[in-house]
């Protein structure tokens, strides 16, 4: 490639973190709902969407993206502790594979509801007017919107990492993802962190949502293969380790990113060879830790 | 014996072998037309204009007392946009429901699989949305009729308007599978042929909705034009992104086709300026009476304007009831040999014809333009028509470079 | 009711073959019947490694595509004139496919064991994606021909439904009789002590790995089968055949019906596909009503349709 510059390939950096800030989004809920609860939750791809399509119905409703920025994936969130206390909690003790066909079930039903609800075609979403067009980074222009949105997960990141690391409550989760019958030995109720895991998981499948809104259209299929790519990443970073999504996530935009500079045929296995070639070699991902999740 | 002969022959003992079939047919049963559509998955939007398209068929006729007297019924059904399921609903059709033509499907490689069942059970098939393979051998079948416009024909014409009148140095993106796959060889061949240069051409996955890794080295190598060819969903993700890395100041944008819906679903500001090809748009009723009457009948039923492949499903069902009566049967072949030696047609846009040998249609398609903000013909006038291309065999494959002796 | 519940568990081969040779008379099309059958025998392959051996694989798609393009690949392409030649073909391919991956992916255990198994089917199906010139690219495999059936001084034309049909049946009921041998033999058991306890059937001297590849292998055998029967039952494979989707619709399947029971896959593939294929008449919306089914079922019977079944006439959880 002779027209191959700096400039292109920074630009190309940037794009690839945009990829995996969205993708890190979606596998630290997933993640944590694994970790803690050995739940396979094959709705997350749902509830991303349901946050693009609540956040497109608030602002509709208020003609305010940052209240639907904020509410909308509230909102996912307590549609997520429903899930977890009438759906999933019957289910805790049984083989992992009934919340899979749950989980299976409530996404067709989720994505069908929201064809009725809104239509069979897709939505459009606008950034808003702040956030429009796109600035110069001194190598290229790059929308002003998609570094919102970097700032944003890296913001949401801080705060989850605060909240785990330096909240009792935190602590409880960090023990319970990695011993489970030890930290209720201790005498906790595990019952609410995994509600509350739950909550916290699925908003941030609905922050992922209204994010990617704006940047790909908002239609019913959006969470459809997004799932399987956000699971990927988890099981690259290793089961049950934030690290390890955030690292995980960031890596696999950034190779799709320069995959589809260099062989763009490649791009969409690259995930899979990745993931592939960093089981063969570390048995539990990248950060995870052996024996855990087995 | 060649396979067509074959199939001749073997249609003909079989019609023979059905006396009592034939007997039945002159019943008062109504006469059942399966449609196999993706009415659930992303082309859903696209599959309930067809929907509506063939309901109108359906009605007009019944108002006219229906095909050789009897009434006709449509019975519709969801492919899911995957082949699997569309031969197995398409198996269903003939052999539960009875089913005696089968007109439908969208997307190729649902038509394929389709098309592998009718041709199985000798039942003609009125493929309804774009395919090179479909009207080519060893695919295609002396059943198997191509109502559709294809790659070839949609982007040799497109392609030449957009080198003739936009510029000669393109950047092509497509998504990665037939229609796209096709339309991109089509479209270097036309390049190359008007001394146009390639920048690039780069492949997406189909339904994916972010092309941002694309769209640096894109903007790096300055085209006069980008070509997309993103169907469905992907367009309107495209677009939006591409205007976000503010590209739009810096090239011009083409595609194949507009979808009416998808023109909807993004807007008028999106799609300003930007230039496609179309088989048919509600606003060709100012100069094309058909056009208009189509147009007004649709929008009496339904509420709303005709969307171009709402015409395909229209036009298929009108030209099985045309082949009925023409050969005063319902048999399958009969009819498609009755069809063959009376091809012209018109049914919603002037003049189209089958051609003998690989049962395609012809027909005429146009130039249009999206109008922009402010500039709008009401809810649907999204729209522009800029020129008119006369149908014209010559913008297909030949007979023999289609396998047809 | 207790009666019959111990003379099926005592008889399963014979209640398969009484049950199927009547079933497309209970059902509303022939072609449905033939669904049903090969699908069934696809979730009796991952139950023999999921419900059976504790395997929970996700890249089940390979072995059915393998087994379907083996088979339509011979027909279509290299015109091959033998139906059993063209069978042998895609069974040959589902076995390589799955003694490979096999080996592999037994390296890894639990979820990281699924995630190997999902990323080497997605990469076959990225390979039969660009192998367009064999596999027909996503335009799917077209033109295969079902050969007339041979067999010592005998040939048949397995061209209509039914006739399909009752072929198919009679390989099902082998693949079915193979299963029951393989789970009463010593093999069988051991199988079902790893599913329990792998450590535990390690300490007691059995060789865990060539164990849990041989059952991989056989998982592998039963799904190309249905993959193979499926390319002729429609005449052609599309390329979804490889993708994620397929594997999961079999763990669904599988699950729907109850894992680790011997007719769950065949009671999960008849309940999801005629559910699916009689909603989808009536509504548009049929994914929303069959989701909601399926949380139901989840919900209130948690050993699948036909393990809460057996639970209930056995009067005790088991």
């Amino acid at each position: 490639m002779a027209d191959l510059t700096l400039a292109t390939l920074a630009a190309q950096v940037f794009t690839g973190l945009v990829l995996g800030m969205i993708l890190v989004l979606l596998a630290i809920g997933l993640s944590l709902i694994f970790g803690l609860m050995t739940v396979v939750n094959f709705a997350h791809g749902s509830l991303y969407m349901l946050g693009a399509y609540l956040g497109f119905f608030l602002i509709g409703y208020t003609k305010n993206f940052w209240f639907a920025l904020v509410v909308a994936p509230l909102l996912v969130g307590v549609f997520g502790l429903l899930m977890e206390r009438f759906l999933v909690r019957p289910l805790y003790g049984r083989s992992i594979d009934d919340p899979l066909l749950l989980t299976f079930g409530l996404s067709l039903v989720l994505v069908e509801a929201v064809r009725l609800i809104w239509g069979k075609i897709g939505l459009t979403l606008d950034p808003p007017r702040q956030l429009a067009g796109a600035v110069n980074l001194g190598f290229t222009a790059f929308p002003l919107y998609r570094l919102f949105v970097i700032g944003v997960t890296i913001a949401v990141l801080v705060a989850l990492w605060l909240f785990l690391e330096k909240t009792n409550i935190g602590l409880i989760i960090r023990a319970g993802s990695r011993d489970a019958l030890m930290v209720r030995a201790l005498g906790f109720d595990l019952g609410r962190v995994w509600l509350l895991v739950f909550g916290i998981g699925t908003a941030l499948a609905g922050l992922a949502g209204i994010l990617a809104g704006p940047m790909r259209g908002v239609y019913a299929e959006m969470g459809v293969t997004i799932v399987i790519e956000s699971f990927v990443v988890v099981v690259v970073g290793g089961m049950g380790s934030l690290v390890g999504a955030i690292v995980a996530g960031i890596f696999i935009g950034e190779v799709v990113s320069l995959t589809t500079l260099f062989a763009p045929k490649f791009a969409e296995i690259m995930v899979f060879v990745v993931m592939a070639l960093v089981l063969l070699v570390r048995p539990s991902g990248l950060f995870g830790e052996a024996g855990l999740m087995e | 014996m060649d396979r067509r002969s074959f199939l001749v022959t073997g249609t003909a003992v079989a019609a023979g072998l059905a006396f009592p079939a034939v007997l039945r047919a002159q019943s008062k049963d109504p006469i059942r037309i399966g449609c196999p559509l993706p009415l659930t998955g992303p082309f859903g939007a696209l599959a309930a204009d067809m929907q509506r398209g063939a309901q109108l068929a359906v009605d007009e006729l019944n108002a006219k007392g229906g095909i050789l007297g009897r009434k006709v019924e449509v019975l519709f059904r969801d492919d899911q946009l995957k082949p699997a399921v569309g031969a197995q609903r398409t198996q269903e059709l003939i052999e539960n429901e009875k089913c005696l033509f089968i007109v439908g499907g969208l997307a190729a490689h649902v038509q394929m699989a389709i098309n592998e069942q009718t041709k199985k059970s000798k039942i003609l098939f009125v493929s309804t949305s774009q395919s090179d393979e479909i009207s080519a051998k060893p695919d295609t079948s002396p059943l198997t009729f191509h109502e559709a416009l294809n790659p070839t024909i949609t982007s040799r014409v497109v392609g030449s308007w957009i080198a003739d009148n936009l510029g000669k140095r393109w950047w092509i993106i497509y998504a990665d599978y037939a229609w796209g796959k096709q339309n991109n060889a089509v479209l270097q061949d036309v390049l190359k042929k008007k001394g146009g240069t390639l920048l690039g051409s780069t492949p997406y996955p189909l339904g994916s909705a972010e092309f941002s890794a694309h769209l640096p080295k894109i903007t790096a190598a300055k085209p006069e034009v980008l070509v997309t060819v993103t169907p469905g969903a992907d367009n309107v993700a495209f677009l939006k992104q591409v205007g976000s890395f503010g590209m739009r100041k810096e090239m011009k944008i083409a595609q194949p086709l507009h979808w009416l819906p998808q023109a909807k679903e993004g807007g008028p500001e999106l799609y300003q300026d930007i230039y496609a090809g179309i088989n048919y748009y509600w606003e060709l009723g100012d100069t094309v009476p058909q056009a208009k009457r189509y147009n007004d009948a649709f929008l009496k039923k339904h509420g709303q304007p005709a969307g171009d492949y709402s015409c395909y499903s229209y036009s298929g069902i009108m030209e099985v009831a045309r082949g009925c009566e023409l050969a005063k049967s319902t048999d399958s072949m009969a009819v498609a040999d009755a069809l063959r030696k009376n091809p012209v047609y018109d049914h919603y846009k002037g003049k189209q014809w089958w051609r003998a040998c690989d049962n395609k249609s012809f027909q005429d398609m146009w130039i249009v333009k999206g109008r922009g903000p402010g500039k709008t013909r009401g809810e649907w006038g999204l729209l522009e028509v800029v020129s008119k291309v006369p149908a014209n065999e010559e913008m297909d494959r030949t007979c023999a470079e289609k396998g047809h002796a | 009711m207790r009666a019959v519940r111990d003379w099926i568990a005592g008889h399963p081969v014979v209640a398969f073959l009484v049950v199927f040779a009547v079933f497309p008379f209970l059902v509303p099309y022939k072609a449905l019947a033939t669904q049903v059958l090969i699908y069934g025998l696809f979730a009796l392959g991952f139950n023999l490694l999921y419900g059976y051996t504790g395997l929970l694989s996700f890249g089940h798609a390979a072995y059915w595509g393998l087994g379907a393009y083996g088979t339509g690949i011979a027909l279509a392409k290299l015109k091959v004139g033998s139906l059993w030649l063209a069978l042998g073909a895609g069974l040959g391919l589902a076995v390589l496919g799955g003694a490979a991956v096999g080996f592999f992916c037994l390296r890894r255990r639990g979820i990281y064991f699924a995630m190997l198994t999902l990323a080497f089917a997605q990469l076959l199906y990225f390979v039969g994606f660009h192998l367009a010139d064999w596999t027909g690219g996503d335009d799917g495999l077209r033109g295969i021909t079902r050969p007339p059936l041979s067999l010592p001084g005998l040939t048949l034309s397995i061209d209509t439904s039914l006739a399909f049909y009752y072929f198919a049946f009679a390989l099902v009921a082998l693949a079915v009789a193979g299963l029951k041998r393989i789970l009463d033999s010593p093999f069988g058991a051991v199988l079902q002590a790893i599913r329990e306890n792998s450590d535990r059937a390690a300490s007691c001297g059995y060789d865990i790995r060539r164990v849990k590849l041989l059952s991989f292998v056989f998982s592998a055998l039963f799904a190309g089968l249905a993959g193979a029967l499926d390319a002729l039952r429609l005449n052609v494979v599309p390329i979804e055949s490889l993708y994620w989707s397929s594997s999961g619709q079999v763990v669904i399947m599988t699950l729907l019906g109850g894992a680790g029971t011997f007719f769950g896959p065949f009671v999960g593939a008849a309940t999801f596909l005629v559910l699916e294929d009689r909603l989808s008449v009536f509504t548009e919306s049929w994914p929303l009503v069959i989701g909601a089914i399926f949380m139901v079922f989840v919900l209130f019977l948690p050993k699948g349709i036909w393990g809460t079944l057996l639970a209930r006439l056995d009067g005790a959880p088991r």
